[in-house]
């Protein structure tokens, strides 16, 4: 359990991932690497499928990433109205690749591909938690 | 050129808004079109594949039921889901049951009910077609995604929205002739251009239609086509590949890698080339994906894509026609039936039989048909 809190709308509960959760509630946003080959896993999974290992460490994601490429979403699938409009990016960070929403107040006017951000946790109305990018 | 698996009939119901009937009559009318079409009865039959994407419509299983309806018991069914490439998905198995010798005749039944739920709905169903623990809880959807792609696309290559607005200009074209399609106006530059911006920088006229549709195809051995059919259409190559789920897991947005890598394994079974394709139908779900198939299949090279449709080369009479049955941004994209329709699209261009889209001499025709964005790659080549 833990990993409803994770996002608006959480379509999954438990994981043995979930302690990402807890370490966004410490402000951490963090992936995962393989103890056996080190390969560095975001989204973080609690196993690799090259060592048949489930040795996994938690990585903090730090310093500057930079944005692949982003969209303006206008119209929201249903549960998701209220968020509308939001910025869907995805950002580069020396390899890592994160998935996520750009802060609310940035305007599409000033997201550009190539673009340094940061990653984030983000606190969400009833007791929700998630993560999102801000200019670096 | 391999010559051991022949389509041998092809049916598509209507595609529409609000079908007024349940799905089993849906399945029937593509059903009884590809079998009067291939002049045989549930009796010579051996198996049946049906191809759906789960949760439009409330029936589960829907093999039992559909098999039951068109009178293919006590045949073995079984169901198949890539989403929006099961029938493609369909052909294959179909081709892999025949060749083997295990069966003679297989039907592959393709169906969807979209319009049971509301649009919202369905992009919510959609976007939980991608991975649902981590993409998903950010309000993912369809044209998000494909808006990604659109605007990496256009950042490594310089492609343009007016680019995508010709490929939407085009397959509005070819929908108008088209009496099976659900959108059947014609469309001008102008009118994408204005259109509103679902997911930057992707617009209403970018986007294809929902529909309610079904597709047939009747698959047979090499004897059995040679014995029934006066036309058969040869499977020359079955080519398909998977790629990430998630945005994250993949290599570059500016193309798919499961479409490449399904060009290649069809055209190597097929012993052809890109420049031997007389006529194409490809996944157009969105008009970048459109742009993104000329570079995948080979037909441009990569970046240069733009450059066929600005010249026109896919349009009848072009360097390779694509779509020219409207493909789904016109004729409209009921996912499990959209592969069949695809390909029934090519089977009466290789059978001289398209009418007022004909490709004049068409021998050699290829499907690309790919599920969710760019999960599930599939090309298909057939030739008479
Ligand atoms: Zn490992």
């Amino acid at each position: 359990m833990g990993f409803e809190k994770f996002g608006q709308v959480s379509f999954t509960s438990q994981t043995r991932a979930a302690e990402f959760v807890d370490y966004l509630e410490k402000g951490e946003v963090r992936a995962t690497k393989c103890n056996e080959c080190g390969r560095v896993f975001f989204p973080p999974r609690a196993d690799c499928s090259w060592c048949m290992s489930s040795n996994v460490e938690w990585l903090e994601i730090k310093g500057q990433g930079k944005i692949d490429s982003f969209t303006k979403v206008n119209y929201a699938p249903t549960g998701f109205e209220k968020d509308v409009p939001y910025i869907l990016t995805l950002a580069d960070f020396d390899g890592i690749k994160v998935f996520g929403r750009m802060n609310k107040e940035i305007s599409e006017d000033n997201v550009k591909v190539g673009m340094a951000v940061k990653v984030a946790p983000l606190t969400l109305s009833e007791g929700k938690i998630t993560y999102e990018f801000l200019p670096a | 050129m391999p010559k051991d698996v022949a389509i041998i009939g092809v049916g598509q119901s209507h595609f529409v808004r609000g079908y007024p009937g349940s799905i089993r009559e849906l399945a029937f009318d593509a059903y009884s079109e590809a079998m009067k079409d291939a002049g045989l009865g549930p009796d010579d039959v051996n198996a049946s594949i049906i191809c759906t994407a789960p949760e439009y419509d409330k029936q589960r299983s829907p093999s039992g039921l559909i098999a039951e309806y068109l009178g293919l018991n006590p045949q073995p069914t079984f169901a198949i889901e890539t989403v929006c490439s099961a029938s493609s998905t369909g052909l294959k198995v179909a081709y892999s049951m025949i060749k083997s010798g295990l069966h003679d005749i297989v039907v592959v039944l393709g169906f969807q009910k979209m319009s049971e739920i509301t649009s919202a709905d369905s992009q919510e169903r959609m976007g939980r077609g991608a991975d649902i623990m981590w993409e998903s809880p950010f309000g993912t959807m369809m044209p998000a995604y494909y808006a990604m792609h659109a605007r990496a696309h256009f950042n490594k290559y310089g492609s343009t929205p007016e680019d995508l607005a010709l490929i939407r200009v085009k397959a509005a074209k070819y929908g108008t002739l088209n009496e099976r399609a659900v959108y059947r106006k014609g469309v001008e530059f102008d009118q994408v251009m204005s259109s509103d911006i679902i997911a930057s920088p992707l617009k209403m006229f970018d986007c294809c239609a929902n529909a309610d549709g079904s597709s047939c195809m009747v698959l047979a051995s090499a004897d059995k086509a040679k014995e029934i059919s006066k036309k058969p259409v040869w499977v020359l190559g079955v080519g398909a590949a998977s790629a990430a789920m998630t945005m994250t897991g993949r290599d570059a947005l500016s193309g798919l890698s499961a479409a490449r890598e399904a060009a290649k394994a069809a055209y190597e079974m097929a012993g052809v080339t890109p420049q031997d394709i007389d006529v194409a139908e490809v996944h157009d779900c969105f008009t970048i994906a459109e742009l993104m198939a000329y570079e995948n299949l080979g037909f441009a090279e990569p970046g240069k894509g733009n450059e066929l449709i600005r010249n026109g080369e896919t349009y009848i009479g072009g360097k390779i026609p694509v779509n020219v049955d409207g493909g789904l941004l016109s004729k409209g994209h009921p996912i499990g039936a959209t592969g069949g329709s695809q390909i029934r699209t090519i089977v009466l261009q290789l059978r001289d039989e398209a009418g007022d889209i004909q490709v004049p001499g068409a021998e050699i025709g290829l499907v690309h048909n790919i599920g969710g964005v760019g999960i599930y790659g599939n090309v298909t080549i057939l030739g008479r």
